[in-house]
């Protein structure tokens, strides 16, 4: 088979080339960049929800950009400090925990589909939808089990805390880790029914199907389908804000009283520790824009041509992430923290028994109402 | 005496034990802020918005108009120095920061007038007493400017020449010339 073979539709090397073409656009660029423009945001957005100016000074030469390069001046910051490692310290696991923080939001991202499909030879002609000849996902991972792999990798990220706690060899470390597991270990099971509601709905778990089912107009929207798709969508949202460990449900670390699991960490370690909390976020956007909010659909964009109607799509996918980000740090800085034994008591008497509840409601809804 | 124990009723209903309803509010009134010091980063400070903070070296909040800076020494109007060296403001100074040494004036009609006024802005206090205490406005504080700091405890010495570089000429009355402060100008 000659090169040239090897990468024409539908054989290996095109597929691969593909792959690594979505890994950097949708993985390096999107999500990288918008988690690094999350850390100066979050501080930015507090202060202008506080009336503060926050942080604006990370000029480069005259140029300013309201603050934007502050992002820039962190990483350098974090990389140039000292890495120190406790001495009695599992060095290990020490340094397993931070990578097993940041590494599932990463890997979950593959199942999220991103943008319009690519109709690979029709990019100048309109395609409307189904007619495509040679598709090309604009999703790394085309998989059936799609949600379930995501919640086998969101769970992943529950062993990097609790490493993180142990291997530091400081009971306060510890104990936050402890913290950390009952608190994700609670919410998933939250989340898991929220989803399983949607399931019942869709009859997929494949996340690139489960956007082609809405439509895309905003009443055809998963959130609007019916009043149990509704209480989903509420429940998913709580349960995710728990999952990310932020405020209001940020008792594992609890900045600035409580000592956390990371306390240890220090440059970049706690530096990824740092960007795999704000890929949280990102990722359970995504995931919530794709099963709740339409994905990455957008009405009446297929009567363009193919590679804008892509384009189009990307930004709308975009677009609607990046607003989910900002209501989750909305969310964070304006509800105070729960005490452990509030947050445990809501997870499991109030919304447990509701998102069971709900499954029960949503299948009922899909047998008689529609 | 017997503690007496008051039940008090709440009659919360899962309206408002959920929280649902007072989280959307909290959300509405950060949100509004949001909203309403967003164009602060658009339109810079024409903006209207609540945000208190000044950006500070370029933005700075006016000091009012009896603010006690740096000193200086006043200057009479054919521009010899005010100061008749009578050391009021040495005695009045708690932190003992001002220095005096005398001379005779080359001027008849003046007695004395200092060779040496030195004031350390190390120890000053900026109580302002010095300033009180100056019979003849030859000592005022009305610069507006911080004590600038130093690396040497010399150079926070400022002497005359230095607290005249800053003055400006004073139309106070002083041995019977210029506007007394009754008159109305």
């Amino acid at each position: 088979m000659s090169g040239a073979q090897l990468f024409s539709y539908g054989q290996p090397g095109f597929g691969i080339a593909a792959a690594l073409i979505k890994i950097v656009v949708f993985v390096v660029i999107f999500a990288m960049g918008l988690a690094s423009l999350l850390t100066w945001l979050e501080r930015r957005q507090s202060a202008m929800m506080q009336d503060r100016l926050g942080p604006n000074r990370a000029n480069l030469g005259r140029w300013r950009a309201w603050g934007l390069l502050h992002f820039v001046a962190d990483a350098l910051k974090m990389v140039f400090k000292e890495d120190f490692i406790p001495a009695k310290a599992n060095r290990f696991l020490f340094t397993l925990a931070p990578i097993l923080a940041i590494a599932p939001p990463f890997i979950v991202l593959a199942i999220i589909p991103f943008g319009a499909p690519l109709c690979w030879g029709q990019m100048r002609a309109a395609v409307p939808p189904g007619a495509c000849v040679r598709p090309v996902d604009l999703q790394i991972a085309r998989l059936d089990v799609g949600v379930l792999f995501y919640f086998a990798f969101a769970s992943l990220s529950v062993y990097g805390t609790t490493l993180a706690g142990w291997a530091s060899h400081n009971k306060w470390a510890l104990m936050g880790g402890m913290r950390a597991a009952s608190q994700m270990i609670s919410y998933e099971v939250t989340m898991g029914m929220a989803v399983l509601a949607m399931f019942v709905s869709y009859g997929t778990l494949e996340p690139g199907a489960m956007v082609l089912q809405q439509g895309p107009a905003p009443w055809q929207w998963g959130i609007v389908r019916g009043v149990p798709h509704f209480i989903a969508f509420f429940l998913f949202l709580v349960a995710a804000l728990a999952e990310t460990k932020r405020t209001p449900f940020d008792i594992p670390e609890g900045e600035s009283e409580i000592v956390g699991y990371f306390v240890e960490y220090s440059g970049l370690r706690f530096g990824m520790f740092y960007l795999g909390e704000f890929l949280e976020v990102i990722s359970s956007s995504a995931l919530m824009v794709t099963i709740f909010l339409g994905g990455w659909q957008i009405w009446g964009a297929s009567v363009l041509p193919n590679w804008a109607h892509v384009l189009v799509s990307m930004l709308v996918w975009g677009g609607k992430v990046f607003l989910f980000c900002v209501l989750q740090l909305l969310v964070r800085w304006t509800l105070p923290r729960f005490r452990a034994d509030q947050l445990m008591r809501l997870g499991w008497q109030r919304l447990l028994p509701l998102s069971i509840a709900n499954v029960v409601l949503a299948a009922c809804w899909q047998m008689w109402i529609r | 005496m017997a503690t007496t124990v008051r039940i008090v009723s709440r009659p919360e209903g899962w309206k408002r034990q959920s929280y649902l309803w007072g989280t959307l509010q909290g959300l509405g009134v950060t949100f509004g802020h949001l909203l309403r010091n967003w164009p602060r980063n658009l339109l810079g400070r024409r903006a209207r918005s609540d945000i208190a903070t000044l950006a500070y070296p370029e933005e700075k909040r006016p000091y009012p108009p009896r603010n006690r800076g740096l000193h200086r020494l006043m200057k009479r109007a054919d521009g010899q120095v005010r100061c008749v060296a009578c050391m009021m403001c040495p005695t009045a100074c708690p932190a003992h920061c001002i220095s005096i040494v005398s001379e005779e004036s080359e001027d008849p009609r003046i007695e004395k007038r200092p060779r040496i006024f030195q004031i350390d802005e190390l120890r000053c206090v900026v109580c302002g007493l010095c300033v009180e205490a100056c019979p003849c406005d030859a000592i005022r504080m009305d610069t507006g400017i911080h004590a600038p700091p130093s690396t040497r405890r010399a150079d926070a010495i400022l002497d005359k020449e230095e607290l005249l570089s800053r003055g400006e000429i004073s139309v106070a009355m002083q041995a019977g010339e210029g506007i007394f402060w009754r008159e109305k100008r």
